[in-house]
């Protein structure tokens, strides 16, 4: 068996479990799965050495982890990491920096891989309307879709080595532009609530936002949304052509269920669908479906939730 | 003045149902088109010479049919276009290191590319040519602008980064703000005529094999309710079956 190589998943400058799963993977795979932490201050490696199912943590630490920049951390994390299998998250950034990875070594990379058995990898092709399964020889670079995995816990201790690191940068960030709002991006949020055209007009919205500060959720939209109403811009476009998520929890509001949408929100783990339309094709896939205008369910689903959490 | 290569993909039309025949993907009914983001790719590549000056060169690997995407794109002002044969299976080491050779030889200056492709939506061919070349590179890209030199915007972990990119570089598009043209008759007529550059290439050995397609497994059916009311039960649900809220 190969030896393993994690990178690990930081989220807001703490460790995500996103990185435990990926340990999981890391044994499924192979053996010895060291835990890789790029970072500019070595403190937050600590946390990894908790990390049960790895051997070894090396935090990598470099200026250049401060903002990311794909070659420079590529070439730094490959001075630390020049064999092996290596895994990393799913999310845009550790896909691209994967690609990078990968191409580095002139390996192949396999990304967003849902399922391992054996040396076949699962991967969702066509946004998830088929799957395909792949093996491959030798090494390779492999990223792993949040919330497949189950995290392994937080009860070992093994040794960590700092090592310094360096790689060139390439490009210059010249401004770092905060999000307006406080609320979540749908690639980040556990709970997400999208609202589509049957919202009848873009200040709807402002219903579904108060759900989503409830839950502590993001809100999305459909692409129908999207493209009709200016006022919804395409960061919230969950589907095909926007972005594909799998939270712990979807609730699609007023959107019937475009074969395009299902592709973005299919592998949530919970759907709630509300919609006036009883035969509409989001209901094949929810959980929990509510037939009702949103007027109706709305204010209900507010106050339950009010009721429930406080 | 840059000489900027486009990279595009043909794949079938989003809106399209896949279907499985045996073990594989079954692709013989579904309408092929260009891949979504490569879209905003060309529209960004259309634009940089505009602003600068420069050729527009259009690439995909593919077989005859793909020419299809490259006339599309040849509709839209692109200067050049040009088709690597190839039918086979490529993994991303093998797909990459095609188009690293092509890249190098034709002495661009800037490659764009559509953040994944529809089919894969790996993502991967955008940095790994980046890194083969020895390129920065940028990905997800929302916004661009060329005055006083490349800037782009790419979404970060709360927000947004502007950046300010030095050629050579790949950039691989998002949707974002960018809004695309589209072909008139003229750029129609014209691409009619145009001749694809084909130019052979020899399938690359490959550390990734394809076992087989399936589809995903069917959920099962799920609780239904009527009325606004029950908005109380699916909260209950969620509590107590679910264990999520």
């Amino acid at each position: 068996m190969s030896e393993t190589i994690v990178i690990a998943e930081l989220s807001n400058g703490k460790m995500s479990q996103t990185t435990n799963e990926l340990v999981t993977a890391a044994n499924k795979l192979g053996t010895n799965c060291t835990i890789i932490v790029p970072c500019s201050d070595s403190s937050i490696a600590n946390d990894a050495t908790k990390i049960s199912g790895a051997t070894k943590v090396i935090a990598a630490k470099s200026d250049v982890f401060a903002n990311y920049d794909a070659a420079a951390w590529a070439e730094a994390i490959d001075t630390v990491a020049p064999s092996g299998i290596i895994i990393t998250s799913a999310s845009a950034q550790s896909k691209d920096l994967a690609a990078r990875v990968a191409a580095r070594r002139s390996i192949s990379v396999v990304q967003d891989v849902i399922s391992i058995d054996g040396a076949t990898l699962s991967t969702p092709i066509y946004s998830g309307k088929a799957i395909q399964n792949v093996s491959f020889n030798g090494d390779a670079v492999i990223s792993v879709r949040a919330n497949v995995f189950p995290p392994t816990e937080n009860s070992g201790n093994c040794e960590m080595q700092v090592i310094d690191t360096t790689g060139n940068v390439s490009t210059a960030v010249k401004e770092m532009v905060q999000r307006a709002s406080q609320r979540l991006d749908v690639s980040e949020a556990n709970i997400i609530i999208s609202g589509g055209r049957g919202m009848g007009t873009p200040a709807n919205f402002s219903h579904l936002e108060e759900i989503a500060d409830k839950l502590g959720a993001a809100v999305g939209a459909s692409r129908a949304a999207v493209d009709t109403w200016d006022e919804i811009p395409h960061a919230m476009q969950v589907g095909q052509t926007g972005k594909t998520v799998n939270p712990n929890l979807y609730i699609a509001v007023g959107i019937s269920g475009a074969i395009q949408h299902l592709a973005g929100m299919r592998s949530s783990k919970y759907i709630v669908a509300i919609n006036k339309d009883a035969d509409a094709p989001i209901f094949q896939h929810a959980d929990y479906g509510i037939v009702a205008t949103w007027e109706e369910a709305l204010p209900v689903l507010s106050s339950s939730l009010s009721n429930l959490l406080g | 003045m840059v000489d900027i290569a486009v990279l595009v993909k043909q794949v079938p039309d989003t809106n399209s149902k896949i279907q499985i025949s045996g073990d594989r993907v079954d692709l013989s009914t579904v309408k092929m088109d260009i891949s979504p983001f490569d879209e905003f790719a060309v529209e960004n590549a259309l634009q940089h010479k505009e602003s600068v000056g420069g050729t527009v060169t259009a690439i995909t690997v593919g077989p005859a049919g793909a020419d299809k995407v490259l006339k599309s794109v040849k509709a839209l002002g692109v200067d050049n276009i040009i088709r690597l044969d190839c039918d086979d299976y490529m993994d991303s080491n093998g797909l990459q290191s095609t188009l690293a050779q092509e890249i190098s030889s034709g002495g661009y200056d800037i490659v764009y590319c559509g953040k994944s492709a529809a089919d894969t939506g790996a993502g991967s061919t955008g940095p790994g040519l980046a890194e083969r070349l020895g390129w920065g590179s940028v990905s997800n890209i929302t916004d661009i602008s060329f005055d006083g030199g490349l800037t782009v915007t790419s979404p970060t972990e709360g927000g947004n980064a502007i950046i300010a990119v030095t050629l050579p570089a790949v950039i691989t598009c998002d949707k974002g703000s960018i809004k695309v043209r589209k072909s008139n008759v003229k750029g129609i007529m014209m691409a009619k005529r145009a001749q694809v550059d084909v130019k052979p290439v020899t399938t690359p050995e490959s550390s990734v094999s394809i076992v087989s397609h399936m589809m995903p497994p069917a959920k099962p059916a799920g609780k239904k309710f009527e009325g606004g009311d029950s908005a109380q039960t699916v909260v209950q649900l969620l509590r107590d079956e679910a264990n999520i809220i």
